[in-house]
């Protein structure tokens, strides 16, 4: 750009506001770039339009009615969510969801890391103008979405576990519900596969596109399938496991070059291992209680805990001081599209306007959960 | 009388049938462009309106035509209004010379199944629809909105470096039947069989430039609605809309058509040289002519729904440094052997 003659033609930034109502910025982000011509000399991440004031809520609301407003954070995987601030409760209180709700949790969470997974594909592949992959997946999804439906009778905002353990029995049918699609969804991630993977296109919009390197990475407090991408094997289900997850066998799927690419590869294997962890989940259910004995009313010790989980995003964390009452003192998320979506900036630089598109696609962000 | 028949009231019938046919036609694919990718994608598509949903293609423009016209108020007006008119208006005269099948008699009188056959036809269809574009900048530029301005840069340079490849790939026909006329090429292919077989290099390359001509995916990033929002039409509501709409279909024919006509024979049926063949004559030329240019709008559609979009400078490099490479060499070879071979096919 320097060897641009200004003498001829008078040529000028200009500034692009990209949302909060745009089609491919995943809710209401705006991204304030600067561009010259189409390639982007900056972009500054806008948020706080879908900013409902999930933690004040947490001080409010008891324990127990916290966990419905979690839901609403991350909604593309909201089980996750639920999963997270109970087990930090359980910790907080000192006790422990009884092993069949463990499985029952295990099973469920995996069941929606590959949900959102599947509509993380399905955007992504639409942004960059793969139409029918989002419509392959969610075909998919909707399986899932049955399940958990079938399970507790809503399908997007769950509220699926509880302080202790999980409210309901597994339902009837269940298990082969799960199996089926245990055994058919590996077939359809080759499908996927098929029209993605070796598509020229599709290699020549994600290759080298928006890549970050692992140091950066860690230094920026990236994490999940993004951070395993650039090559860093960190996953909380097997750095510091939680709920059942050491008594399952998987593999951890890591990138090497930390491109947009890679990034997809991981998540496309992490489907797969997912279902492994489902498949193995389904076979060996224990038997016996699905509630841990616990007082009806919640007050934990006064104290303060940090607990984390591996969402489908990254690492989703808790944060709960407790004063001794029934509320929380002061309740903190830690959400992984919050911390993830900061690697933008510094994954657009020098990139087109379209690879922003792709980025924040493969950065996969709620807004729900940054703005909370 | 003969003068008048021969040369005002006949070309105006024909002229008013194309002007009927390809509103209707429009309304026809838009419908079908929806069940066919629904179809791909293990979906219904439209279902509500009528049977089938087959009413959509009326409720469409209804729903169109009523909408409001905005005209945001920055715009520069008379451009912001001529834009679509510009854009459509070549889409429509480019039909004139494609013919779609061969001459007929009726009440004693040939009548010819084109309103004209220029002796410069392919020069004609090139430069005409080049004038498209135009409209498509100047819509862009008029909205006076940042994403529609990206959108018509993207346009003009696609436009401009896909033109040429295009224009490449054509020569090795024209230098094999000798002439610019649309007609003849098609009579010529009656002795030389489909040019496709003796160009398939050109056919090809004459496709795809064509895809990116009329910007359809993969190359629709004039448009790209998941990062320009819907690109250089983004200000464009109700009518105005439909007129880019109906000249971006209507530039979609124009390019089946010309593929048809100067690569797969025109009306001929297949294998025009094999006589064992001659009983597919009974099939009218102009059923063949439709037929293969129905192929030719599904393979838009099928693109549409397989791949992923291009990214500006992947387009450009794939236009100049691959494209238009192979177009010229095409030309060259072409060239070398009409000279070796020494007869023309």
């Amino acid at each position: 750009m320097s060897t641009r003659d200004d003498t001829l033609f008078d040529t000028s930034e200009i500034t692009v506001s990209m949302g909060p109502q745009h089609p491919s910025t995943h809710g209401v982000l705006q991204v304030k770039l600067k561009l010259d011509g189409e390639r982007v000399l900056d972009a500054e991440c806008v948020i706080g339009y879908l900013h409902r004031g999930v933690e004040k809520l947490g001080e409010a609301q008891t324990y127990g009615q916290f966990v419905p407003t979690l839901d609403r954070m991350d909604y593309i995987a909201a089980v996750s969510n639920c999963l997270g601030y109970c087990e930090t409760i359980e910790k907080l209180l000192g006790i422990q969801a009884p092993p069949r709700a463990q499985y029952i949790r295990v099973i469920m969470t995996e069941l929606n890391r590959i949900s959102s997974h599947l509509l993380w594909l399905g955007t992504h592949a639409l942004d960059i103008g793969a139409m029918t992959v989002f419509l392959y997946a969610f075909r998919e999804r909707e399986e899932i979405l049955k399940i958990f439906e079938n399970y507790c009778g809503a399908r997007l905002t769950t509220h699926m576990f509880r302080i202790g353990g999980t409210q309901y029995e597994i339902y009837e049918g269940f298990q082969d519900q799960a199996r089926k699609f245990v055994q058919e969804f590996p077939k359809h991630v080759d499908e996927y596969e098929t029209l993605l993977t070796e598509n020229r296109i599709w290699i020549g919009r994600t290759r080298g596109v928006g890549v970050i390197s692992a140091k950066d990475a860690i230094d920026l407090g990236v994490t999940g399938p993004t951070l395993r991408g650039s090559g860093v094997e960190w996953d909380l289900r097997k750095a510091k496991p939680y709920a059942a997850y050491s008594d399952f066998q998987f593999d951890i799927p890591t990138g090497e070059t930390g491109d947009t690419y890679d990034r997809y590869m991981v998540r496309m294997e992490e489907m797969r291992q997912s279902t492994r962890i489902v498949a193995q989940g389904i076979e060996k259910i224990p038997d016996g209680p699905i509630m841990a004995k616990l007082s009806k009313i919640i007050k934990p010790p006064v104290g303060d805990i940090y607990h984390s989980i591996e969402a489908p995003k990254g690492e989703l964390g808790y944060y709960i001081v407790s004063d001794g009452s029934t509320q929380a003192y002061r309740a903190r998320v830690r959400p992984p599209s919050f911390v993830n979506l900061q690697a933008l900036k510094k994954m657009v630089a020098g990139h087109m306007v379209a690879d922003v598109v792709a980025i924040i696609g493969t950065l996969d962000i709620v807004l729900g959960e940054i703005d909370r | 009388m003969d003068f008048f028949i021969d040369y005002i009231l006949i070309p105006l019938i024909k002229i008013a049938i194309i002007m009927a046919v390809v509103p209707g036609y429009v309304a026809v694919i838009t419908l079908a462009e929806r069940k066919v990718i629904a179809w791909m994608q293990v979906r219904l598509g439209p279902m509500r309106v009528g049977p089938w949903g087959v009413l959509q293609m009326v409720a469409d423009p209804i729903k169109l035509l009523l909408k409001e016209d905005i005209i945001p108020a920055r715009a520069d007006r008379w451009v912001f209004i001529m834009a679509p008119v510009i854009c459509l208006i070549p889409a429509l005269v480019v039909l004139a010379v494609i013919p779609i099948g061969p001459s007929f008699e009726i009440f004693g009188r040939t009548v010819t199944m084109y309103v004209t056959d220029l002796n410069i036809g392919v020069l004609y269809v090139l430069s005409i629809s080049s004038v498209g574009v135009l409209g498509i900048i100047l819509g862009g530029w008029a909205s006076n909105s940042k994403y529609p301005l990206l959108g018509a840069l993207r346009s003009a340079a696609q436009m401009v470096s896909y033109e040429v490849a295009l224009g490449f790939s054509i020569i090795g026909v024209l230098m094999l039947s000798g002439t610019l006329s649309l007609v003849s090429i098609v009579e010529a292919q009656k002795n030389a069989g489909w040019y496709v077989f003796l160009q398939p290099i050109g056919f090809i390359l004459f496709f795809i430039c064509g895809v990116a001509e009329t910007n359809r995916a993969p190359f629709d990033l004039p448009e790209a609605e998941s990062e320009l929002v819907a690109g250089f039409h983004t200000e464009y509501s109700g009518f105005r809309f439909s007129l880019f709409f109906l000249a971006e279909y209507a530039n979609m024919l124009t390019v089946a058509a010309m593929s048809v006509t100067l690569f797969l024979g025109g009306w001929l049926r297949p294998f025009p040289t094999v006589p064992a063949l001659a009983f597919l004559d009974v099939v009218p030329g102009v059923v063949w002519f439709i037929g293969k240019v129905i192929v030719f709008l599904y393979f838009y559609l099928w693109f549409r729904a397989s791949w992923p979009r291009y990214r500006y400078d992947q387009l450009m490099k794939l236009g100049w440094q691959f494209l238009l490479p192979i177009s010229i060499a095409n030309v060259i070879v072409t060239a070398i052997l009409i000279v070796v071979l020494g007869d023309k096919g």
